[in-house]
């Protein structure tokens, strides 16, 4: 009974998306008061029945209904329930549910914090997400429906995935949901934007807090799969370019150049066509990754078990969706003034600058992730596109973003000179050269580490100078304190996310360029080493979970005779799917990562065995952490949150006078 | 209209033409190279009698089909009944290459699970499947009356497998 009530809360909830995307669309059109005031009510509505929905699915995971299809596939009654509760979103058709749930989220929050914007623009954000919301649930009831009944009942669940039976599989998809969704707000307002013709700094002053927020989610959302991937796989790596990372991250990429855009946009009026194409290209590229994961048109280790039909539902959505912009863009954006003019060097041809490689870095992301697919469809044979590609291609363009970042805030709005950002940034240039020189010459490292640490360096130092600047400019007594809390928030987040970057680059080079690993074949009482550690396999032993059966090794590991960790990597054998599964065992520190995965066993008691000795592994996370805490922060800073009805001016241009004193943050 | 503003448009439906095409063709599906090429010659010991050989040049004149396989190797045994139901109704002969396993170990599985073997060939090193490039366990290769490599199957042989791909191949080539 419950499953069919989730069933009819979807059906409401898509008549309400019906009302929700056409009639506040038409009353802007017309000028109809009525129908506009009806976007908050429907939304509103929808919201509530998607929940219930949601809640009925997730009633049935925990009640083990055996009789609706999802759950047989992807639950047992063995499983523990707060895995059941994740399970709800294990598969493709639950987790399209949270899609849509998420997609509700935001549109009521949306919906709740509006008050402050004119009644045509809340009408028509509302519509344009109510249209979306159409399109997705359209897909589920008419394609992938989670309540779909099996009868007679199974006794029992095939399980969840193991490999998704864990806690970060339980929180990476909602934060990943939640940055791609929200990235249709700033698409719905990019369109209401151009539908009502009003592109001004108070268009990008609404959008720049919710393109924040999502962005922040979808950088943890990231971070988490990462994260995952490098303790859940039982490989060690933590990024592999596989096509479904790859379509998390272009949006990704291209919502960072979107928020510096949002950020010229709004201070100086400029760049607003290119703004809206952000816009759009954020959002598209999220649908474009659903397509690619859900479709099965590309190979990947997170594909969802796949179907034609929906394929070419989405593919007709895309088209719909995405051409359907793209096309209002061609026609509207023409008419859209070009804004306040700027120097050849300034604050926003550096930001220009910036956008430009990042959405070039998108592209290449998106070619190397098409690419097979391209040639096979141009019947010229199958091939695949790996790290090699990438690595090749990226690595190049994010160097002069490295470079960029650092210099940025200190060049001045609308005019700079060269000359006097050069004497800024000289000393600090000359300590990182100094730090490169040492690096090569008494550390020994090698050409692509020395450029890594550098760039980490120069990144970190550089952006640390422009906050001690900041914090000198005041009137003397001042307190530091005072002085801390008198910068806006949105300058932190732009000071704590680009330490970030930083704290990420050190990472990265350093696990590329130090790492050591060994694979060896052990019996208990032998050893082997991996850098400067030994790892002594000194016991194995037969354990039980509660779904599960596994070997469990102990390995004493030490450095110099010292004794360093016990660490004890599992090997598990999962009953319902009867499927093999590695569980590393890591040994955190600051520094470095120790990480150990046993394989199989071989003929006469020996067991496949890989050490790993990861230098500042964790630093990639931290950092992806400290960029998402600087998104938070430039998200929460209190000029949004002030409520006035009153557009905010362009400020003329020569109301910013280019001196050093008037330096404004990028944020 | 300006014409830099519909460059973005352009690009997205070149894109949406080759999405498209891309949805009706299948990733998983790898070609063989060795497809309407000579199947490559060796000579090979056979599993059960080690001081007899087995060529491919002995199949010369029949459609045959050859299916690597190992003891060690668990889609191998999902695959195993339906070779076997297939080897008896089929009237073709399957040879079998045992890939990178023991001799032992590779007889013992046979006497336990039956043989759809008219022989299998001994490959213990794997020098003869990286001649065949193979790369996962089992595969299975169709070879004509001349000696030409004419479908390669990844994956272990389903009864879906046999009627839409097998079954109308074989009758093609035994007319041919």
């Amino acid at each position: 009974m419950i499953p069919e009530l989730g069933n009819f809360a979807l059906m409401l909830a898509l008549s309400l998306a019906v009302i929700q995307g056409v009639l506040p669309l038409a009353g802007a059109f017309k000028n109809n008061a009525r129908w506009m005031a009806l976007a908050r009510p429907a939304a509103a509505g929808q919201c509530l029945f998607v929940f219930l929905a949601f809640a009925a699915l997730v009633y049935a995971f925990v009640s083990n209904d055996f009789s609706v299809s999802y759950v047989v596939n992807n639950s047992n009654s063995l499983l523990p329930v707060h895995f059941r509760v994740a399970a709800t979103w294990g598969g493709h058709e639950g987790s399209l549910l949270l899609w849509v749930l998420i997609q509700a989220l935001w549109t009521l929050a949306v919906a709740l914090f509006s008050r402050q914007l004119p009644p045509e623009t809340v009408a028509r954000v509302l519509g344009v997400m109510g249209l979306i919301s159409i399109g997705f649930l359209c897909f589920m009831l008419f394609t992938s429906n989670p309540f779909d009944r099996t009868l007679p009942a199974v006794a029992e669940g095939r399980d969840l995935n193991p490999l998704l039976q864990d806690l970060g599989m339980i929180v990476h998809p909602p934060l990943l949901y939640m940055g791609y969704v929200g990235f249709s707000v700033a698409f719905g307002f990019a369109v209401a934007a151009l539908l009502g013709g009003q592109l001004d700094a108070a268009w990008a002053r609404w959008s720049r807090p919710w393109t924040l927020v999502a962005w922040m989610f979808l950088t943890l959302g990231i971070f988490m799969g990462s994260f995952w991937a490098y303790y859940e796989l039982g490989w060690g790596g933590w990024w592999f370019w596989d096509a479904v990372e790859n379509a998390s991250f272009m949006p990704w990429l291209v919502g960072t150049a979107l928020i510096h855009s949002l950020a010229v946009t709004e201070k100086r009026g400029s760049f607003k066509n290119w703004t809206v194409l952000l816009a759009i290209l954020a959002f598209s590229l999220s649908l474009l990754g659903t397509f690619l994961v859900r479709s099965g048109v590309l190979t990947s280790v997170h594909a969802f078990a796949t179907d034609p039909r929906r394929g070419l539902f989405i593919l007709i959505f895309l088209a719909i969706v995405i051409g359907g912009s793209l096309a209002l863009f061609a026609w509207r954006a023409p008419k859209v003034g070009l804004g306040g003019r700027f120097g050849l060097f300034s604050r926003e041809s550096m930001l220009l600058v910036n956008n430009v490689l990042l959405l070039v870095a998108a592209g290449t992301v998106l070619l190397g992730t098409l690419y097979p697919l391209i040639i096979d469809a141009l019947q010229l044979g199958k091939i695949s596109v790996g790290p090699p590609y990438f690595e090749a291609v990226f690595v190049p363009l994010m160097i002069p973003v490295l470079v960029l970042i650092a210099v940025g805030p200190f060049v001045p709005w609308k005019n700079a000179s060269f000359n006097a950002v050069l004497v800024r940034l000289r000393w600090l240039a000359l300590t990182v050269l100094l730090i490169a020189a040492v690096g090569a010459l008494v550390l020994k490292f090698s050409p692509m580490v020395i450029l890594g640490v550098t760039l980490a360096f120069w990144v970190v130092l550089s952006t640390a100078s422009n906050l001690l600047q900041r914090l000198r400019h005041a009137p003397k007594g001042t307190s530091l304190f005072k002085r801390i809390c008198s910068q806006p928030r949105s300058y932190w987040g732009m000071i704590v996310a680009h330490a970030g970057i930083g704290v990420f680059v050190v990472g990265v080079t350093l696990v590329k360029g130090l790492e050591t690993s060994q694979d060896a074949s052990l019996r208990v009482g032998e050893r082997v080493n991996a850098g400067a550690y030994t790892f002594a396999f000194t016991g194995l032993k037969q354990i039980e979970g509660p779904n599960y059966i596994a070997a469990r090794g102990t390995f004493e590991v030490s450095q110099g005779g010292q004794p360093v960790a016990t660490m004890h990597p599992e090997k598990r054998i999962y009953t319902a799917q009867q499927m093999p599964m590695t569980e590393a065992a890591i040994d955190r520190r600051l520094t470095r990562d120790l990480y150990v995965s046993i394989g199989d066993a071989t003929n006469g008691g020996a067991w496949q065995v890989r050490v790993q000795h990861k230098p500042f592994v964790s630093w990639i996370w931290g950092g992806a952490l400290i960029m998402a805490l600087g998104g938070f922060l430039a998200a929460s800073d209190r000029r949004y949150r002030l409520a006035s009805r009153q557009k905010s001016k362009v400020p003329k241009p020569s109301s910013v006078p280019a001196t050093p004193s008037s330096i404004k943050a990028a944020a | 209209m300006k014409k830099r503003f519909i460059w973005p448009l352009g690009i997205f439906l070149v894109l949406l033409v080759f999405l498209g095409i891309g949805l009706q063709r299948n990733p998983q599906e790898i070609p063989s190279p060795f497809i309407g090429k000579a199947a490559p010659a060796f000579t090979l010991t056979q599993l059960e009698a080690p001081r007899e050989n087995f060529s491919p040049r002995d199949m010369q004149g029949q459609v045959w089909l050859l299916n690597v396989w190992a003891s060690w190797c668990t889609s191998c045994r999902e695959e195993h009944p339906v070779l076997l139901a297939f080897s008896k109704e089929a009237g073709v002969p399957i040879v079998g290459l045992n890939y990178k396993d023991v001799r032992n170990d590779g007889q013992q599985w046979l006497s336990r699970f039956g043989n759809p073997y008219l022989v299998s060939a001994f490959d213990s090193d794997g020098r003869v499947g990286i001649d065949y490039g193979v790369y996962g366990v089992p595969e299975t290769f169709v070879i004509d009356q001349h000696g030409v490599v004419r479908l390669k199957h990844t994956g272990p042989i389903t009864p879906e497998v046999i009627r839409s791909k097998l079954l109308p191949l074989i009758k093609a080539l035994s007319h041919a």
